[in-house]
C-alpha cells in the first residue's frame, strides 16, 4: 500500500508479467527510465494510468504495476483524452509508436496536442513498423527500403517535433534509447509540466531497423552529433564543449568558440519557455550531418489546460444557476400542470 | 364572442404548417403544440425540413413543413393533413397529396403570383383548378398584406415584416381551434424583448391573423377536438433527441456518477450533443471530438476511468464506431451508443427516417462481438429507453447500441415529468474484493459481469486490453481452448441479460391468429392501425419489440401462439431475418418500406386487411 510518506521503489511499478520485447530492444531501455521516473517523482500507483494502442511499443502497458489500457490502433490519445477529462487528479501516459501516432492515429495526435490536455505522450521512433515485421512507417526516411518500399520510398517523412509544434503543441522534448539518464530527466519534465507534453524517444529496433539512429549514438561521435539543450544555458556541444549554436539572419549557424572571435557569449542561449515557437521549430528541424541532433526539452511553454477548463467551466456555470438537480431542469420553462 | 357558423367535433386533427425553409414554419409549429398539448390535448408532431440549409426560395426542395396531430388517444403525426397552411405554391404543391380529403387549405394569396407559381411547377394561374381541389375548403388569405398593413407605421424595414408573417397563420390556427394567444404572446415579448419594434410587429401580426378568423368566420371551419384527461402531474413537450439527452442525465444521478459524452455533430443527431453541452449546470462533461472514432474512444476512457461513459451519432458514424465497440466488448466497460437512423447506406438520406442500421448494430463488428441492442419506440420514451440502456450497460458493464431515428428524434410529444421512483437506482457493481488481492476477472455469478473499479482505487492497479484474455487471471492470452470459453463466456453474459428486461407484452386481440410485430419507431403507426382494425372487428394481434439482444424471454413462446406473423419494418427485411434466425419454425410475412418515410396507418390496414383476407 502507498502511504504519502513512504517513497516508492522503481521495482513497484513493474508488473508480474514477463517483459516480451525483443532482446536488445530499445524499449528495455524505455520502460527502466518511465519506471525510474515515476519512482523519483514518487507517483502513486494507483493514481497512474497509462494508456496505449497498438505496436510494440503499446505492449508497455501490461508491464506497468499501475493501471493500465492496452486498446485499439491509433486510438490511444482518443481515449486517454478521455480518462483524462473524466478524471483530471490522475496521471495519464500514453505509450505510442510512430505509426500508432503518426500514421493510424495522426488525427487523434494533433487534435490532442491543440486542445493541450494534461497527457504525458512517450512516442517510440524507431522509424519501422516493428510489430508487422518491418514496413516502412510515416517516420522512415525518403528512399527507405523495407518489405513494403523494396524500390526506396517515395515520401517525406514526418518530423514529430515539427508535427507537435505545427499542432501547437506546448511541450515537445527529444531523447534516445540509450541515454538512460536523460531519458529519465525528460520523462519526469514531461510528467511535471501541464497540458500535453511529447516526448520523442528516438529508439532502435534491433531486428527490422537496427543502428538507424546510429550515428547519433555512436560512442566516439555522438558528442559533435547532437546537443543536450537546457533552459537557460547557451547552446554549447562537441566532444571538447567548443562548439555552439548561433543566429545568422534567420537562419541556425553552427560555429566553433574560438574561431573568428566567437565566444560562449555569442552563443544562443535556450529558452524553452518562449511563447513564439520559432527557434524551437528550428531547434526541432535541425537534421545531422548540417546539424547536431537537438535532444532535451525542447520547448515548454504554459497554456490554458483543457481538462482544467473543463472544470473551471462547469463551476463557473454552476455557481450562477438554478438547476442542480435533473428535476429543476425537468420542471423549468414551458410546464403545464394537470390538476 | 360571436359562435361561428360551422363547428366541426373531432377526435383528433392534424394541422400543417408548410413554407419556404425561411419562413420560420418550424417555431409556428412548435409553438401550437404547446399551446395545445397544454389546453389538454395529446400531440404528436414531426417537422419535415430541406436537408439543405438555403435551398432555393420559392421551389419544392425549399418547403419546410411541421405537423401537428392533436386530441385524443394519438400516437402519430397522423398521415394525413386536415388542415394545411401554404405560405407559398411549393408548399401548396408538395403536400396536396398528403391532404385528408374535404380538409382545409389556407393560402397565403399574396404569395400565389405568376413568378412563384412558375417556380413550384404549376402550368396554369390557378392552383385549385390545376391540383384539382375543388372538394377542398379553401381560404385564401392575404397574409403578407395585412401583415404589412397592420405594422406600416412601426420604423421596420420589409424584410423583418416579412420574417414575421407566420405569426398571422399561428394567429388564424389559434382561432380556428379556440386556443388562447397568451402563450404565444408571452413567448413573443421573451424573446424580442432587446427588440421593441420587432416585438409590437410581431403582436400586432398575431392578433391580426387571430381577428382574421374572427372576420371571416362563414368562410372558415373552427373544430371543437377532444381533450383527454390524464393523470395528475407536471407535462411538458419533449422530442426524441431532447428525451434521449435527459434520459442519460437522469442515469447519471441515479448512479451517482459524472455524465460523459463525446461525440462528433452528425444529422440527425447533433441535438443530443446541443443539449448535454448546456448542462454543465448539472455536471455534464461534453467533448466535441475530432471525429467519430475519437467520440467513441474518449468515452470508453471516461467509462474506464469511472464516469458514465456516451456517445451518439447516426449510421455512417456507428460504421466509423465499429472497431472501438469491440474493444468496449473486450474490455468489458460500459458504454452506451445512440444511433440515431437515418436513410442509408452511405451519406444515404440524412435528414429521413429509416431503420436500416438494425444488423449494422447487432453485427457490424470484426469477431464474436455480442451486446446489447435496444431501440425506443416513441419520442419520449427516448427518455426511459436511454434510462435502462444505461442502467443494463453499468450493471451488467457491457456496451449497450440504442437505436433510435429520424423520425423519432424530430418527432416531439406531451411527457409527463417523472415523479420521485418511477425510475429505479441504478446499482453499480463496485468492487467488494480486498484492495491488493484484486482479480479483474472475476465474475458476478448471476450477471457474469466484471467488478466495477476505476483509476484511483488503492490496491485494484491492473491492466485490461483489447488482447483476448485469461478467464481465470485476465492476463493476456492466446490460448485457443481459452478463447473459446472467453467467446462464450461473453455471449452467455449479454444472454442474462435477459434476466432483467421487461417481457414482451401483446396487444389487439391476443386470441387471434395473426401476429403483426414491429421494433422501435414504428409503434404509433402499427398500434393505431391495429387499435382501428379491431375496432371494426378483426381478429389481430401486436407487439412491439424494444428489446432485440437479447430478445425478451418470453418471445418464443409468443410467436408459437400465432400462426402467422407479420413483420412490418422501415427496411428490407432485417429484424424478420433475426427472428427466422431465432425462430425458425414460423411462417413470417414481411412488410417492408423505404421510402424514407414512416408507414401511413391506412397502408398498412390494406395490407393486413388484405393477408387477413387470405388467410381466411
Amino acid at each position: 500500500m502507498n502511504n504519502p510518506h513512504t517513497i516508492i521503489q522503481k521495482e513497484e511499478y513493474k508488473s508480474s508479467q514477463n517483459v516480451r520485447w525483443c532482446p536488445g530492444c530499445g524499449d528495455h531501455a524505455i520502460l527502466n527510465s518511465v519506471q525510474k521516473a515515476m519512482a523519483e517523482l514518487n507517483l502513486k500507483r494507483e493514481e497512474v494510468v497509462v494508456v496505449s494502442g497498438i505496436g510494440c511499443s503499446s505492449r508497455f502497458t501490461y508491464y506497468m504495476n499501475t493501471f493500465g489500457f492496452h486498446t485499439i490502433h491509433g486510438r490511444g490519445s482518443a481515449i486517454a483524452s478521455g480518462v483524462k477529462i473524466a478524471n483530471p487528479n490522475l496521471k495519464v501516459w500514453q505509450i505510442t509508436g510512430d505509426g500508432d501516432a503518426l500514421a493510424i492515429g495522426g488525427n487523434h495526435f494533433i487534435h490532442t496536442i491543440r486542445r493541450n490536455i494534461d497527457l504525458n505522450i512517450i512516442l517510440f521512433n524507431n522509424q519501422i513498423y516493428g510489430l508487422t515485421k518491418g514496413q516502412f512507417s510515416p517516420t522512415s526516411k525518403r528512399g527507405f527500403i523495407s518489405k513494403t518500399s523494396p524500390f526506396g520510398t517515395i515520401e517525406h517523412p514526418f518530423r514529430p517535433g515539427e508535427l507537435a509544434i505545427g499542432a501547437r503543441g506546448n511541450f515537445f522534448a527529444r531523447t534516445i534509447d540509450r541515454k538512460l539518464n536523460l531519458c529519465t530527466e525528460v520523462f519526469k519534465e514531461a510528467a511535471m509540466h501541464s497540458g500535453t507534453s511529447i516526448v520523442e524517444v528516438l529508439q532502435n529496433c534491433v531486428i527490422y531497423n537496427d543502428k538507424t539512429h546510429e550515428e547519433l549514438t555512436d560512442k566516439e561521435e555522438k558528442h559533435d552529433r547532437t546537443i543536450i539543450l537546457k533552459h537557460g544555458e547557451p547552446m554549447i556541444f562537441g566532444k571538447n564543449s567548443d562548439k555552439g549554436l548561433v543566429l545568422d539572419g534567420m537562419q541556425l549557424k553552427v560555429v566553433k568558440i574560438g574561431e573568428n572571435g566567437i565566444t560562449k557569449d555569442h552563443l544562443l542561449v535556450h529558452d524553452a519557455e518562449c511563447q513564439d515557437s520559432f527557434l524551437h521549430l528550428k531547434l526541432t528541424n535541425m537534421e545531422y550531418p548540417e546539424f547536431p541532433v537537438a535532444l532535451g526539452v525542447i520547448r515548454k511553454v504554459k497554456a490554458p489546460v483543457y481538462d482544467q477548463e473543463v472544470i473551471h467551466q462547469i463551476e463557473r456555470v454552476q455557481s450562477s444557476s438554478n438547476i442542480k438537480t435533473f428535476r429543476d431542469l425537468a420542471v423549468e420553462g414551458d410546464v403545464w400542470e394537470v390538476e | 364572442m360571436q359562435r361561428r357558423s360551422k363547428i366541426i367535433d373531432a377526435n383528433r386533427i392534424a394541422v400543417r404548417f408548410s413554407g419556404d425553409s425561411g419562413d420560420g414554419m418550424q417555431l409556428t409549429g412548435s409553438l401550437f403544440s404547446l399551446t395545445t398539448a397544454a389546453f389538454g390535448n395529446d400531440i404528436s408532431t414531426f417537422p419535415d425540413f430541406p436537408a439543405d440549409i438555403r435551398a432555393p426560395q420559392g421551389t419544392i426542395s425549399g418547403v419546410s413543413g411541421f405537423q401537428v396531430h392533436f386530441g385524443k388517444g394519438v400516437c402519430t403525426p397522423a398521415d394525413l393533413t386536415d388542415v394545411l397552411v401554404a405560405m407559398n405554391p411549393a408548399a401548396l404543391k408538395s403536400n396536396v397529396s398528403f391532404m385528408s380529403p374535404g380538409g382545409t387549405i389556407i393560402m397565403d394569396v399574396d404569395n400565389f403570383d405568376k413568378k412563384n407559381l412558375v417556380k413550384a411547377g404549376y402550368e396554369t394561374d390557378d392552383p385549385i383548378i390545376e391540383d384539382k381541389l375543388q372538394g377542398f375548403n379553401i381560404v385564401k388569405a392575404p397574409i403578407t398584406s395585412l401583415s404589412q398593413e397592420c405594422t406600416k407605421d412601426l420604423k421596420l424595414d420589409r424584410k423583418s415584416i416579412l420574417r414575421s408573417k407566420n405569426m398571422f397563420a399561428l394567429g388564424l390556427i389559434n382561432w380556428m381551434f379556440n386556443r388562447p394567444i397568451d402563450y404565444t404572446r408571452k413567448y413573443i415579448r421573451h424573446k424580442f424583448s432587446h427588440k421593441p419594434e420587432v416585438m409590437e410587429a410581431n403582436l400586432r401580426i398575431l392578433e391580426t391573423g387571430f381577428n382574421y378568423g374572427n372576420i371571416i368566420q362563414a368562410g372558415t371551419p373552427s373544430f371543437h377536438i377532444t381533450t383527454t384527461e390524464p393523470q395528475k402531474g407536471l407535462y411538458r413537450n419533449l422530442s426524441g433527441n431532447k428525451a434521449v439527452a435527459w434520459g442519460f442525465l437522469l442515469a447519471a444521478e441515479k448512479s451517482g456518477l459524472q455524465l460523459f459524452l463525446g461525440s462528433y455533430p452528425i444529422t440527425p443527431a447533433t441535438e443530443i450533443l446541443q443539449e448535454l453541452a448546456g448542462r454543465k449546470d448539472l455536471g455534464v462533461k461534453v467533448f466535441q471530438a475530432e471525429d467519430e472514432i475519437a467520440a467513441i474512444a474518449s468515452a470508453i476512457g471516461a467509462s474506464y476511468a469511472g464516469a458514465l461513459g456516451i456517445t451518439n451519432t447516426s449510421g455512417p458514424g456507428l460504421s466509423l464506431k465499429s472497431e472501438a465497440l469491440g474493444l468496449a466488448v473486450m474490455a468489458e466497460v460500459p458504454l452506451v451508443v445512440v444511433n440515431v437512423q437515418r436513410g442509408g447506406p452511405s451519406t444515404g438520406l440524412p435528414t429521413k427516417t429509416e431503420q436500416s442500421d438494425l444488423m449494422q448494430a447487432l453485427y457490424g463488428r470484426n469477431g464474436e462481438s455480442p451486446l446489447v441492442v435496444m431501440a425506443a419506440s416513441t419520442p419520449v420514451n427516448c427518455f426511459d429507453y436511454a434510462f435502462y440502456a444505461s442502467k443494463i450497460a453499468l450493471e451488467h458493464m457491457i456496451p449497450v447500441i440504442l437505436l433510435t431515428d429520424s423520425f423519432l428524434a424530430n418527432g416531439s410529444q406531451q411527457w409527463k415529468v417523472p415523479e420521485e421512483g418511477d425510475f429505479p437506482n441504478i446499482e453499480i457493481p463496485v468492487s467488494r474484493q480486498k484492495p491488493g488481492e484484486f482479480s479483474p476477472y472475476l465474475r458476478n455469478s448471476e450477471k457474469l459481469n466484471r467488478d466495477w473499479v476505476c483509476p484511483g482505487m488503492e490496491g485494484f492497479e491492473h491492466r485490461i486490453g483489447s488482447l483476448e484474455k485469461d478467464a481465470e487471471t485476465g492476463a493476456v492470452s492466446h490460448d485457443g481452448p481459452n478463447h473459446e470459453i472467453m467467446v462464450h463466456l461473453r455471449e452467455e453474459k449479454l444472454k442474462r441479460v435477459a434476466n432483467f428486461i421487461p417481457p414482451l407484452t401483446v396487444e389487439g386481440k391476443t386470441e387471434a391468429e395473426v401476429l403483426v410485430v414491429g421494433w422501435g419507431s414504428t409503434y404509433g403507426h402499427l398500434h393505431t392501425a391495429i387499435e382501428e382494425l379491431t375496432n371494426e372487428g378483426h381478429q389481430i394481434a401486436f407487439a412491439q419489440f424494444n428489446y432485440i439482444n437479447p430478445l425478451p424471454k418470453n418471445t418464443g413462446e409468443i410467436l408459437s401462439k400465432y400462426k402467422t406473423i407479420i413483420v412490418c419494418e422501415l427496411n428490407l427485411g432485417q429484424f424478420a431475418a433475426w427472428l427466422r434466425n431465432h425462430f425458425p419454425q414460423h411462417r413470417y410475412i414481411q412488410y417492408n418500406k423505404v421510402q424514407g418515410l414512416p408507414f401511413t396507418i391506412k397502408e398498412l390496414k390494406e395490407f393486413f386487411r388484405k393477408n387477413l383476407e387470405e388467410l381466411k
